[in-house]
This record gives structure tokens, C-alpha cells and sequence, in this order.
């Protein structure tokens, strides 16, 4: 667990950076800071491991004072990813994520053959291990870069937005990876990020910081959606943060109903009318056709493709998504082997929002008050 | 002091030797790297080549050049005309790089705005790519010219009249003034190259100046 | 003419004695390797330290602009004045020269070492840092290996000058390949002169393509993987808000 004590960032000119900041990062979870620019997170996430000093206050790790430390062996157990990736472009792919277990004297076979097991893990084929860092796409360098991060299996990791310079489509790929990786080892992970997508779909705990290093309000993401304690983390938060809370509201009991469906090469039969969902052999939906348009058998050229698809064990967005995208207005629910079991409509789908509990207020936290 | 007062005329007169030796050359260098360095930018094939090829005469050390010179170009070794063209040469192989890198560095985007707008490519030249690469043109040329001043006074050795001459008289007559007075003089031209190249730089950039040197 | 001067070159006896050419070479290898070894030792500890800490650039840019615009030509004829009274011996001859060969190539190594370790990619050192490496670790396994292309290109511009600029120490007394400049030009022997300079031209390709090689070996794969082919005209670096070449032309 990392705690924040009170502390301040002040430089020589007078700017505070950071104010006062307390909070506890605890074991084994995400803590996303997320802010605007000039809101002090950087700097917050830099004096856990040292790389710029705290004015005032103390910063502990699993109750040790970091400020007492040895910086340099502090650095070597937190595991630390920068925007840029911050490769070393002078040294192969194997001997960048070799660089901590390299400097803690780990010897040189053991290092490389941990290295490749982890070039695996983030998704990079081995053969990588050879090239240099400029050889590399951004998204790819960004997997070494995090691999690299955790060579030493660091119980800690820093994150700068390790994944704010890659395109949008890349960037989920790789949120997508961490979560799934972070459900396998369960690090304590300090997240910094701009994007307040990125912290509610990452966060354990999101820290919305305000400029002048103020912490505005620390809570799990749901939370954050449906209490925002004042104007600027409402604001921050943004629009359709009613639609995107529901993202973290798994779906109860829908109502599903059967749907009639036809396999591809079948012909649709007589009493079809309107639309008729087509799956392939192992009952997985792929798509609408519209009956009365159907003449002979079904072909994959025939398919509307328009409508998403949602797990039953899913959040209630992907189940609202799928009853408003479909073309016949029936949102088609998957089991998680993606085979279907059902479909739901929208006005369904919003009685089971109406019906779930938002998250409760906590007392502490009335409109305009900070929630330190 | 006294030397300096009394060979005043002489001064001029190698200063103004000197001011011929060094700073001719520096824009016949120079008319000669512009479509050079541009050529090494337009074919891709040509940049290594050339580059490489023209910075090979930077290796040739100058009092080498000033004896060779006069065999190939078929002149009186005490002929000026082999330094001003020793001095050109060396200039031609400093700015051709410096032209093609400088002209590389115009952003696309703003090339591909010029072509849109209907510039062809020659005028797009002399209206786009040319001026922006003004200012690391101008600092390979503020480079070519302090070293062509410090050059410019090796040619004293083989007898070409001009600042260095100082240094030879005064080391043969074992009297340091003349050689205070050569070094200070060019010293102080080289400053002088270095300010004109600075202000005529100015004058062509005056966005630099409007941004405060974020271009 | 041209026969004139392959019939010096091939006379044998100037292959063989003190004042033969292998003899000459040797000089003017070991006042130039000299040179740039104590210039070496002086200046590219002072540019590494100068670019890690960020403190004294000022003090690079400035003095390597000063120390182009003196001409050593002026600067060798004063200090021989100066000291030969002073020394004695072969080093009467040998130390004025060595301090003209040094102060010609101290800037361009300064300016190549410190540009180096300035370009090093901010990242790649923050990470260094926040990886726990100590101060002398992201000097030595980071700012050096990623500046080692520009500290070569400021070596090997002082190179250039070093051997350029011991030719036209010859003047003061010194040997080396510019005794065949000098001598000739005493006694009129045109094709001695031209044989000096061709041979002093040579060896200043040679050292050069040597070190080109030796920087191939040395530079990792992953700093020229992209730019192919290489190049003798110096390099303009960023030093400040004005582009500045790291290596003018030898004198």
C-alpha cells in the first residue's frame, strides 16, 4: 500500500504543483489519478519513486517512509512506464525489459529467458527480441515498455500515460491487455492519465485532481459517475456520464426472449416476417437479414451487420447498446462461449436500470465539499 | 600599439586582402551548394553521394589544397585565384549538406499546402522551401565563414599576400607585435562575418523575430 | 610534371632515413595521435559532464565559437616565440605545436560530447532514472552508448584539423609530412611539395575512413539502423536556439 500524507509539492518560484495531497494507493489495485494538465499528477505520481522530492509530507510504502530509502533501490522495486515508452533505442528489445533484473545482478541467461517469458505476456512474438526499439510501432514499443516495467516482478508499478501516444484503436487493444494482465498479477498500480475514459475503464479507484495539485474527490469509478462532489469533477467527468455509468452496473435477471433464428445457406421459411437473426453452426449470432428480402438461401453478403452484441454476465451498457443498435430493435445477449441465448429490447432493458441500485451517497460527501 | 599605429595602411590593405580571400568565396560557395543541396533533396539518390562526396574535400588539409591547386588548375602557385578557389571548395563542401538538410527540414504538411495552392515546384522554391530553410543555411554559412578567415591566413606560408602575412613577418623577425595585431584582426573579421551573416538572416526572417525564435 | 612527381614518390631514397617518408609519417602520427589523445582526455569528460548536468553550456557553445575564429596559424608562431627560449631540445619544438594541435581540438570533442549526451531522448533517461539507475549508471549505460555517434563526428572533425594543422607546424621546426611542403617550397622543388601535400591528404582520408570504421563497430545498430550511409561533413546539432556545427574544417 502506498499513502500520501499531506503532501506538497512547492517549487522555488513560488507554484505549488501539488497541495496537501492525501490518499492511500492500497495493494493490489489500480489508483488512477486523472486531472487536467498543470493538476499535479505527474509530480504526484514522481514522488513516489522519488524522481522529484516533496516540499512537505510524507509518502510511505507498506508503512516505510520512502524519504528514508535509498532512492536508487527504492526505483528498483517499482516498476516505471513513461508516455514515450522511453526505450533505450541503443539496445535490443531482450536487453531493454533485461535493464532491472540486469541492474539488481541477475545473471545474464536467467535474465534473458525471464525477459522473453514476458515479451510473451504483453502480446509481442519473441522473435521481436532482436530488434531495436526504432524498428518498432508505437503500440509495440509501448508492450516493451511495460514488459520492461515489470522484468524485476515489482510489487509496485508507476504508470505516466503509457498509453496516451498511440492511435484510439491501438490504446483499447493495450487497456484491454493491462486489465487482463493486472487480473493475473495483481500489482499495486498508480495510473496517470488525462482521459477520463481511460480512469473509469481502468481505475479500482479514480483520484480527480484539480489544478494547484487540490485532490477534488477519490472514488471508485460507478461512484465518481453518480456523485461527482462538485461543479469541476462533474464537469470533468463529462456528458453522458448517466449512459456510461451503467458500465459498471452488471446485468440482473433480463427478461430474454427466444429468438427465431436461421443458419447461412438455409432458406428463411413461410411464416418469417420482419427480421430473423442468422448464427453459424455454433449458435453464434452473425447478423440481421430482413425475410421479406431473402429470396433462396441465406448468404453472408445478405447480412446487416449493424447491431452489437452483449454478454449476459456483461454491464447493462452492452445490453442497452445491443436493443438500440439492432435493426430489429431486439439487442442479442450472448453466454460468454459468445453463443446466443436470447434477445431484449430497450424499454426491458431500462425497467432493470430502473430496478438496480445507484451507488449510495456517503454522508461525507455533500455537494461542494472536498471528500480528502 | 605604437606598430599597430604606424602600419595602419598595411593593416587596410591585408584586411581588405583578406576580406576578398575569404568572404568571395563564401558566396560563390554558396550560389554553388543551393542547387546542389537542392538536387541531393529532390533525387533521394543523390543525398548520400553527394553529401559524402562533397565532404570528402573537407579532409584535404589547406596548405595541402594551396600546392595542389596550382598543378591541377594550371596557375602561378603565388596566384590568389587558388585560394579563392581552395576556399570555395571547402565552402561547397560544408553547405551542400547543410542545404539538403535544411531544405528537408520545411514540414510536408506545409510543402503539400504550397503545392495545393498551385505553387509549381520552382516557385515553390524560391517562395517556400528556401526561405524557411534560411536559418540553418545561415548557421552552416556563419560556420564557413570563421573557418574561411582562419584558413584564408595559412595561404601567408606560400607567400599570398593577406592578414597572415602578419604572422610570417613577425615570426621571422622574432617580434610578437605583428602577429598580436594579425590575430586580433582576424579575430575581430570573423565577428564582423558573424554579425553581417546574423543580420541579413534577420532581415530575411522576420517571423523568427515576431515568435521569438520559435519558427 | 605529373611524371616528375611519381618519380619522387618511387625514388627510393625517400623511403629510407630519418628524413624519409616512413619517418615523416611516424612524426606526423605521433604529434597528431598525441594531440588528440590529451585533447580527448581534456575534453570529452568535460562534454560529458556538461551535457549529463545541463550546467556550464554555455561555456561549449561560447568557447567553441571563440576557438574557431583564432587562426593557428597566428597562434603557433606566438607561442613559439613565446616559449622556445623558455624549453629546450626536442620540446622546444614539440610543445608549441602540441599547444596549438590541442586548443584546435578541444571544441569540436567538447561540442560532440556534450551535444551527444544533451540529444539523448529525455525519456529513454527519465526511465533510466526511474528504473533506479544511479547517476554514473544512466551516464555510462544510456547518455554514452546514445552519444557515442556525435562524440565519433567531433573526433572525427578534430582529427581532420589535428592533421591538417601538424602539416603547417612544420613551420616552427617540427617534422611530419609538412617538411615536404616546406622544405620544397625552400629549394624550389615543386614536386616534393606536391608529393607532401598528396601524401598529407591521404593519410587525412585514411585516419578518417579508419575511424568511420571503428565507429561502425562501436555505435549500436539500433542508433544507425535508420540513416544509411556515412558521412565527413560535420553534422549540425542543436546547441541552444541556434543550430550550430559541432566541427569546422581543419586549418
Amino acid at each position: 500500500m502506498i499513502v500520501f500524507d499531506g503532501v506538497t509539492k512547492e517549487y522555488p518560484d513560488g507554484t505549488v504543483a501539488v497541495d496537501h495531497l492525501s490518499l492511500e494507493a492500497p495493494s493490489g489495485k489500480i489508483t488512477v489519478l486523472v486531472g487536467p494538465s498543470g493538476c499535479g499528477k505527474t509530480t504526484s505520481l514522481r514522488m513516489i519513486n522519488r524522481m522529484i522530492h516533496p516540499t512537505s509530507g510524507t509518502i510511505t510504502l507498506d508503512g516505510k517512509d520512502t524519504g528514508r530509502m535509498k532512492e536508487s533501490e527504492l526505483r528498483r522495486g517499482m516498476g516505471y512506464v513513461i508516455q514515450h515508452a522511453g526505450l533505450f533505442p541503443h539496445r535490443t528489445v531482450l536487453d531493454n525489459v533485461g535493464t532491472v533484473p540486469r541492474l539488481l545482478g541477475m545473471d545474464r541467461r536467467e535474465t534473458e529467458r525471464r525477459s522473453l517469458e514476458l515479451l510473451e505476456r504483453v502480446g509481442l512474438p519473441t522473435a521481436f527480441a532482436k530488434r531495436y526499439p526504432a524498428q518498432l510501432s508505437g503500440g509495440q514499443q509501448q508492450r516493451v515498455g511495460v514488459a520492461r516495467a515489470l522484468a524485476a516482478d515489482p510489487p509496485v508499478m508507476l504508470m505516466d500515460e503509457p498509453f496516451s501516444a498511440v492511435d484510439p484503436v491501438v490504446r483499447e487493444q493495450l487497456q484491454d491487455e493491462f486489465l487482463r494482465l493486472q487480473g493475473d498479477l495483481g500489482k499495486t498500480i498508480v495510473f496517470v492519465t488525462h482521459d477520463i475514459d481511460e480512469a473509469i475503464k481502468l481505475g479500482d479507484q479514480v483520484a480527480v485532481l484539480q489544478v494547484g495539485g487540490h485532490l477534488a474527490q477519490l472514488a471508485d469509478p460507478a461512484y465518481l459517475l453518480a456523485h461527482p462532489v462538485n461543479d469541476f469533477v462533474a464537469d470533468f467527468v463529462g456528458r453522458d456520464r448517466g449512459y456510461r455509468a451503467l458500465s459498471f452496473q452488471p446485468t440482473p435477471h433480463l427478461p430474454l426472449a427466444a429468438e427465431s433464428t436461421v443458419s447461412l445457406g438455409e432458406r428463411v421459411s413461410d411464416r418469417d416476417d420482419g427480421w430473423v437473426l442468422v448464427v453459424d453452426g455454433d449458435n453464434h449470432p452473425l447478423g440481421w437479414v430482413q425475410a421479406e428480402r431473402v429470396r433462396g438461401e441465406v448468404t453472408t453478403e445478405m447480412l446487416h451487420r449493424g447491431g452489437t452484441v452483449a454478454r449476459a454476465s456483461g454491464p447493462l451498457r452492452g445490453a442497452l447498446d445491443a436493443a438500440l443498435s439492432s435493426p430489429s430493435r431486439r439487442g442479442v445477449i450472448v453466454d460468454d462461449s459468445g453463443a446466443l441465448v436470447g434477445t431484449v429490447k430497450a424499454h426491458e432493458v431500462l425497467t432493470a436500470i430502473e430496478e438496480t441500485a445507484r451507488p449510495e451517497l456517503v454522508d461525507a460527501d455533500h455537494p461542494g465539499a472536498s471528500s480528502s | 600599439m605604437t606598430w599597430f599605429l604606424d602600419h595602419l595602411g598595411d593593416v587596410q590593405d591585408r584586411t581588405l586582402q583578406h576580406v576578398y580571400l575569404a568572404g568571395l568565396p563564401l558566396l560563390l560557395g554558396l550560389l554553388l551548394a543551393l542547387p546542389l543541396g537542392w538536387l541531393a533533396r529532390r533525387y533521394k539518390a543523390l543525398y548520400a553521394p553527394f553529401t559524402a562526396g562533397f565532404g570528402l574535400l573537407y579532409t584535404i588539409p589547406s596548405l595541402a589544397l594551396f600546392v595542389l591547386l596550382p598543378a591541377i588548375i594550371h596557375r602561378q602557385i603565388l596566384d590568389p585565384v587558388n585560394v579563392l578557389v581552395a576556399m570555395t571548395l571547402y565552402t561547397v563542401a560544408l553547405l551542400v549538406r547543410t542545404v539538403a538538410d535544411g531544405l528537408g527540414a520545411v514540414p510536408e504538411h506545409v510543402q503539400q499546402a504550397a503545392t495545393a495552392m498551385g505553387y509549381t515546384r520552382v516557385k515553390r522554391f524560391f517562395a517556400v522551401e528556401l526561405p524557411l530553410a534560411v536559418p540553418v543555411i545561415s548557421a552552416g554559412l556563419r560556420v564557413a565563414a570563421v573557418s574561411n578567415v582562419s584558413i584564408v591566413s595559412v595561404a601567408a606560408i606560400i607567400g599570398i599576400p593577406q592578414l597572415g602575412l602578419f604572422f610570417t613577418d613577425g615570426f621571422n623577425r622574432d617580434f610578437y607585435d605583428p602577429i598580436v595585431v594579425g590575430i586580433v584582426a582576424c579575430i575581430v573579421l570573423a565577428l564582423l562575418f558573424d554579425v553581417v551573416i546574423i543580420g541579413v538572416t534577420r532581415v530575411l526572417t522576420p517571423w523568427i523575430r515576431a515568435t521569438g525564435g520559435r519558427a | 610534371m605529373i611524371q616528375n612527381i611519381v618519380r619522387w614518390l618511387t625514388d627510393p631514397e625517400h623511403w629510407s632515413g630519418s628524413e624519409g617518408i616512413p619517418a615523416r609519417l611516424g612524426e606526423h602520427l605521433w604529434y597528431s595521435g598525441l594531440a588528440l589523445a590529451i585533447a580527448a582526455v581534456l575534453a570529452i569528460p568535460a562534454g560529458l559532464a556538461i551535457g549529463h548536468t545541463g550546467r556550464g553550456r554555455f561555456l561549449v557553445v561560447n568557447l567553441a565559437g571563440a576557438a574557431r575564429a583564432i587562426p593557428s596559424l597566428g597562434l603557433l608562431y606566438l607561442m613559439v616565440l613565446w616559449l622556445f627560449p623558455k624549453l629546450s631540445g626536442d620540446v622546444a619544438f614539440l610543445v608549441p605545436s602540441l599547444i596549438v594541435l590541442v586548443v584546435l581540438a578541444i571544441p569540436p570533442i567538447m561540442a560532440g560530447a556534450y551535444a551527444g549526451v544533451e540529444g539523448v531522448d529525455p525519456a529513454a533517461r527519465d526511465a533510466a532514472k526511474g528504473m533506479g539507475m544511479t547517476g554514473s549508471q544512466v551516464l555510462g549505460r544510456v547518455e554514452v552508448p546514445n552519444a557515442l555517434p556525435l562524440i565519433f563526428s567531433g573526433f572525427r572533425s578534430a582529427a581532420l584539423q589535428v592533421i591538417g594543422t601538424t602539416t603547417i607546424a612544420a613551420v616552427a621546426g617540427t617534422g611530419g609530412l609538412g617538411r615536404f611542403l616546406i622544405d620544397g617550397q625552400k629549394i624550389r622543388e615543386f614536386p616534393q611539395m606536391v608529393a607532401g601535400a598528396l601524401l598529407v591528404a591521404v593519410l587525412a582520408l585514411l585516419v578518417d575512413l579508419l575511424l568511420a570504421v571503428a565507429q561502425r563497430y562501436a555505435v549500436s545498430p539500433g542508433l544507425t539502423g535508420r540513416s544509411r550511409g556515412r558521412s565527413n561533413t560535420p553534422k549540425v546539432v542543436e546547441i541552444g536556439a541556434l543550430r550550430r556545427t559541432v566541427d569546422p574544417q581543419a586549418s
